[in-house]
């Protein structure tokens, strides 16, 4: 049993659902009780589809316990075939069917049915989301394409050079994460360079589809967790290689475009030179006035520009799955000029890429799907900006850290109406918008380090967003300090709806006590200037330098923490 | 604790021998549901399940924690429907069954316990912990009434452990709060006089439940508790002498346990619409000897100002189909104003379950020969809808935007849970959520 407060993760059958539901032409029979059609909504208001998903539920009760919850899934196939005329059909079982062992998939194959059925095995209490949108989308690719694997040990034809290389895009999506902008700046990078898309799937294939993944020169594994099985396995069954970089950040477009070079036998030589002489170019007559030439991104110039220069060093801590995580550590690092103060996934699966991108950054990766554990590691790293998931969001809220959402599981907002891809060249743009936003903006931060005393900018206020000041900085880590009632009270003055979340972050403060702070109280206790002092410090940096001090004080034996200490320590460690 | 759809009990159970005499006068307005053939369906079911009731629980009770013992399905449930909301402190959870839980038995309550003592260490706050079962605990037969009372042993007084079930194969929807208000039943305190007390019953938004003390304050009804109460650590006492005021049509289950408690039920429509709630009031008036004169004028100004603000709607309503899609039980109730204050032509209402001792005196108000339908299945009934054309269709959140797409005005139905409707300065925003989409399609141009 594990105390999950939020799940990063759903069950595997979601998965399932997830590949059903980004195809046309495929239905899924789901043995499961009354009450899980929740999922449904999943797609019609977090993805605000304005179909049902293509799933139909057998929703049985306790009373059907007792009879033959094998017939009703056996009728609800029926039913299913009949009504919606699928070409494939899938089948399988939620958490609680499973059971009960009523075998659903073996049954509809039983039945008959002219069609392709595919028998889902998702273990619901070993594995999860992403695992069963990878399986499901493998045992369908697999189950319609094995007549026509090549025999072993023969090799593809080579690709016609008068012919323009093909592409399949693998890995998209229902409820992925940005996945509908994704594919379009994916599409346009593949047109820049002379490569044609042939099958994008599961999103928005047919079954007919699938059928003609072979004719395509090779694969892009565009989100790994959902697409590697089965790229893995088009490499086996039809020597088709596969472009491993995912396209997220300038530099990694830049080595997506260099390794589809390299896989295609193309010359790409003049995208890459453009994607860097471009970008000083954002205002010129000739790329404001045409449409034909989609711009590079304007994130290196933005990232250099003297406005950005405060960004330098920023604490960041990035969480998510393996995907987007590791693309994020290098946008931060290397392209926006932050530090990574801690990074980790829920995606066991990729946990070796992760703790190799950790390394590099000297620190030790979270690989958890325990949320408690990625909120206590946020605690301790102290981080200036959090890059992670919806459950990030909650994380930061209690911890008063900034927070941008770059990973699923996501809510309603991160399905935007506007254009808002992560990939490629605009997603690159999005990316600088998005995770910059959330910061302080540079002139007030100058201004609220100065002066303390402002009845309107006070503490934590970030007035480009209007977010209530937060105190919880000051009791995020180490001994439980609590905020003096004048800072709470301002606080409240500020924006009535923070009081709240200001007695919340009073609780968190106890809570984190427990958590992790006995390891370090017993060593040193702040005497009230040293407190004082420490309120001068910039309320976004306060948790790393209170720690950083406490820490230097149990290293050399001081018992009471005063001003001297705290300017000591930070002339020892830095900030 | 299963509930089973009363209409497919035998009569004696549905009365329940728990209270002889509330039996004898339940079918208040004589026998209603004959008049009335039930459609019962049985196929796909497109409902919550239990556990969606601690969406708005974990409000109404803020020193309460929800912690469900089930799968990975159901912590994302949870969070798919209240996740939107950023928590510094989330106040649900649920302790995930490994595949080692569901290999032996023997040491799940240990794991259980082990979690119960992380969690409450993460959060001293807590007074009141649920102990929720799902399908898989129900399943598996984790027996959590005993792991409850282990763990009182362990925590009372400091926390108070209770137990109920959400799960979606004994629980639709609005049935958790009845399962959830049932468990704490046993330990309401003991009423220490027989002197006539009200309870009004079922989750009220505060500014309602307020309104309605005001109104009872002014006739002379009292002492008026309400149960759930805002904090789960203060309890109303219950005992001889208690009269239930049920203001959530779905509560069979808390019923019952009240009256087997000594209490007496009050039987009623609901009070939704200025009829509802005047019959709802009038209920309560009655049984306190309450003079009529003093009735009519405690309640006059807002039987006024509900008529006023009724009116607009009344006029846009007035003539237009309405479908109903079972969701909550509150189905029938609402159905009953819109057809009698609103004058809406009721095409068909769809509910989860009819519980006759509940829904009598709502049924023999429809209009005669209205079409009730028990149960579901999805399919069917969504082609009869799609058939009939409806002005508005409520419907869940699964069905809604699909609907939309095909052109029909729909209503989703869960808001009418989240959101203050009892009572009369709510009858005209209750008017308006039926009135909104298509008002909106209206005034959208593109």
């Amino acid at each position: 049993m594990e105390l999950t407060l939020w799940t990063y993760e759903g069950p595997p059958h979601v998965g399932a659902m997830r590949v059903a539901t980004s195809m046309e032409g495929v239905h899924y029979v789901l043995h499961a009780p009354q009450g899980d059609t929740y999922a449904d909504l999943l797609f019609t208001m977090i993805e605000r589809r304005d179909r049902r998903p293509p799933v139909s539920y057998t929703t049985f009760q306790a009373r059907d316990l007792g009879g033959d919850t094998a017939e009703m899934v056996k009728t609800s196939v029926r039913e299913a075939y009949e009504r919606f005329k699928p070409q494939v059909m899938l089948v399988g079982e939620s958490c609680t069917a499973e059971l009960i062992q009523d075998q659903p998939g073996s049954l509809a194959k039983s039945m008959n049915l002219p069609i392709p059925v595919v028998s889902l095995d998702l273990p619901a209490y070993s594995k999860k989301e992403n695992w069963g949108a990878s399986e499901t989308l493998y045992h369908l690719v697999r189950s319609l394409l094995l007549p026509h694997v090549l025999a072993p040990g023969s090799k593809r034809p080579a690709r016609d050079l008068e012919m323009r290389p093909k592409a399949n895009i693998i890995g998209p999506t229902a409820l992925g994460f940005r996945c509908r902008d994704d594919i379009q700046e994916v599409l346009k990078l593949l047109a820049e360079i002379g490569v044609e898309a042939n099958v994008i799937a599961p999103l928005g294939a047919t079954p007919d589809d699938l059928m003609r993944i072979p004719d395509a020169d090779f694969n892009i594994c565009l989100y790994p967790e959902i697409a590697q099985t089965t790229c893995d396995w088009l490499k086996r069954s039809f020597d088709q290689p596969i472009v491993t970089t995912v396209p997220i950040g300038v530099g990694a477009t830049r080595d997506f475009i260099a390794e589809i070079g390299e896989v295609a036998g193309i010359d790409v030589s003049r995208a890459l030179a453009r994607s860097k002489a471009d970008t000083l170019g954002n205002w010129n007559a000739a790329r404001l006035s045409s449409s034909a030439a989609p711009g590079a991104s304007r994130l290196p110039w933005y990232s250099r520009s003297v406005d950005s220069t405060y960004l330098t060093g920023k604490r960041v801590f990035i969480f998510g799955d393996a995907t987007h995580a590791i693309a994020a550590a290098r946008i931060a690092t290397e392209e926006l000029g932050f530090t990574l103060v801690g990074i980790g996934t829920y995606s066991r699966k990729f946990a070796r890429q992760i703790r190799e991108v950790a390394k590099q950054h000297g620190l030790e990766a979270v690989i958890s799907d325990d949320y408690l554990a990625v909120e206590t590691a946020v605690a301790e790293a102290a981080p200036e900006l959090v890059l992670g998931t919806q459950m990030e969001r909650h994380i930061a809220k209690r911890l008063g850290i900034p927070c941008a959402v770059i990973s699923t599981p996501i809510h309603v907002q991160d399905v935007p109406a506007r254009y808002s891809p992560q990939m490629g060249w605009e997603g690159a743009n999005v990316i600088f918008d998005d995770w910059v936003h959330p910061l302080m903006m540079g002139l007030e931060e100058h201004l609220i380090g100065m002066f303390r005393e402002d009845f309107e900018f006070a503490e934590g206020h970030m007035s480009h967003l209007h977010t209530a000041p937060h105190a919880a900085p000051l009791q995020s880590a180490g001994s439980p300090i609590v905020a003096s009632g004048s800072e709470m009270a301002a606080s409240a003055a500020l924006n009535s709806e923070s009081k709240p979340m200001a007695a919340a972050s009073e609780d968190a403060a106890e809570a984190n006590g427990k958590i992790n702070g006995d390891t370090e109280t017993g060593a040193a206790s702040w005497s009230p200037d040293g407190i004082a002092e420490l309120k001068k410090i910039p309320f976004f940096v306060r948790g790393k330098v209170k720690r950083n001090t406490e820490k230097f004080a149990s290293d050399r034996g001081i018992t009471a923490i005063t001003v001297d200490t705290l300017y000591e320590a930070k002339a020892a460690i830095g900030q | 604790m299963a509930l089973q759809p009363c209409t497919e009990t035998p009569d004696k159970t549905i009365n329940n021998d728990l209270h002889p005499q509330a039996s004898e006068k339940t079918p208040v307005q004589g026998v209603a549901t004959q008049d009335f053939p039930v459609l019962k369906e049985r196929g796909q079911r497109e409902v919550f399940c239990g556990l969606t009731g601690i969406v708005w629980l974990h409000r109404k009770m803020q020193d309460a924690f929800f912690l469900v013992v089930g799968s990975r399905t159901c912590a994302h449930l949870i969070q798919s429907a209240a996740g939107v909301m950023i928590f510094a402190e989330p106040r649900f959870g649920t302790a995930v069954l490994g595949e080692r839980d569901l290999a032996g038995l023997a040491d799940a309550n240990d794991e259980l316990e082990r979690v119960v003592a992380q969690l409450l260490s993460r959060r001293p706050d807590i007074k009141t912990l649920f102990l929720v079962g799902s399908c898989p605990s129900e399943v598996i037969k984790l027996d959590l009434a005993k792991a409850a009372e282990k763990l009182n042993h362990r925590y009372f007084p400091g926390v108070r452990v209770l137990n109920y079930s959400g799960s979606g194969i004994e629980t639709t929807f609005t049935e958790g709060e009845d399962a959830c208000l049932a468990s704490m039943v046993p330990v309401l305190p003991e009423k220490e006089t027989e002197a006539p007390a009200l309870m009004v019953v079922g989750s009220l938004a505060d500014v309602v439940e307020d309104q309605f003390k005001r109104l009872f304050d002014q006739m002379g009804i009292g002492p008026v508790s309400f149960f759930p109460p805002r904090r789960a650590s203060s309890l109303p006492s219950v005992g001889k002498g208690t009269k239930l005021l049920i203001a959530q049509p779905f509560l069979s289950g808390t019923a019952r346990l009240l009256m087997a408690r000594g209490a007496e039920l009050l039987p009623s429509p609901y009070p939704f619409g200025i009829e509802g709630t005047t019959t709802w009031l009038k209920t309560a008036a009655e049984a306190w000897g309450i003079d009529a004169d003093v009735f009519d004028q405690a309640i006059a100004p807002a039987v006024a100002r509900a008529t006023t603000g009724l009116e607009h709607y009344k006029q846009v309503l007035n003539g237009r189909k309405a479908f109903l899609f079972p969701d909550s039980q509150l189905e029938i109730p609402l159905a009953r104003f819109l057809s009698r204050e609103c004058g809406m032509e009721l095409i068909e209402v769809g509910t989860p379950y009819i519980d006759r001792l509940l829904m009598d005196a709502e049924i023999a108000l429809l209009p005669k020969g209205t079409a009730l339908s028990e149960g579901q299945d999805v399919e069917k009934q969504l082609d009869r809808c799609r058939e009939a054309r409806p002005d508005i269709t409520v419907c869940g959140l699964g069905l809604a935007n699909p609907l939309e797409a095909e052109g029909l005005s729909t209503k989703w139905s869960i808001e009418l849970v989240f959101s203050p409707l009892h009572g009369y300065d709510q009858t005209a925003d209750l008017a308006e959520l039926f009135v909104r989409s298509t008002e909106r399609r209206r005034r959208l141009s593109v």
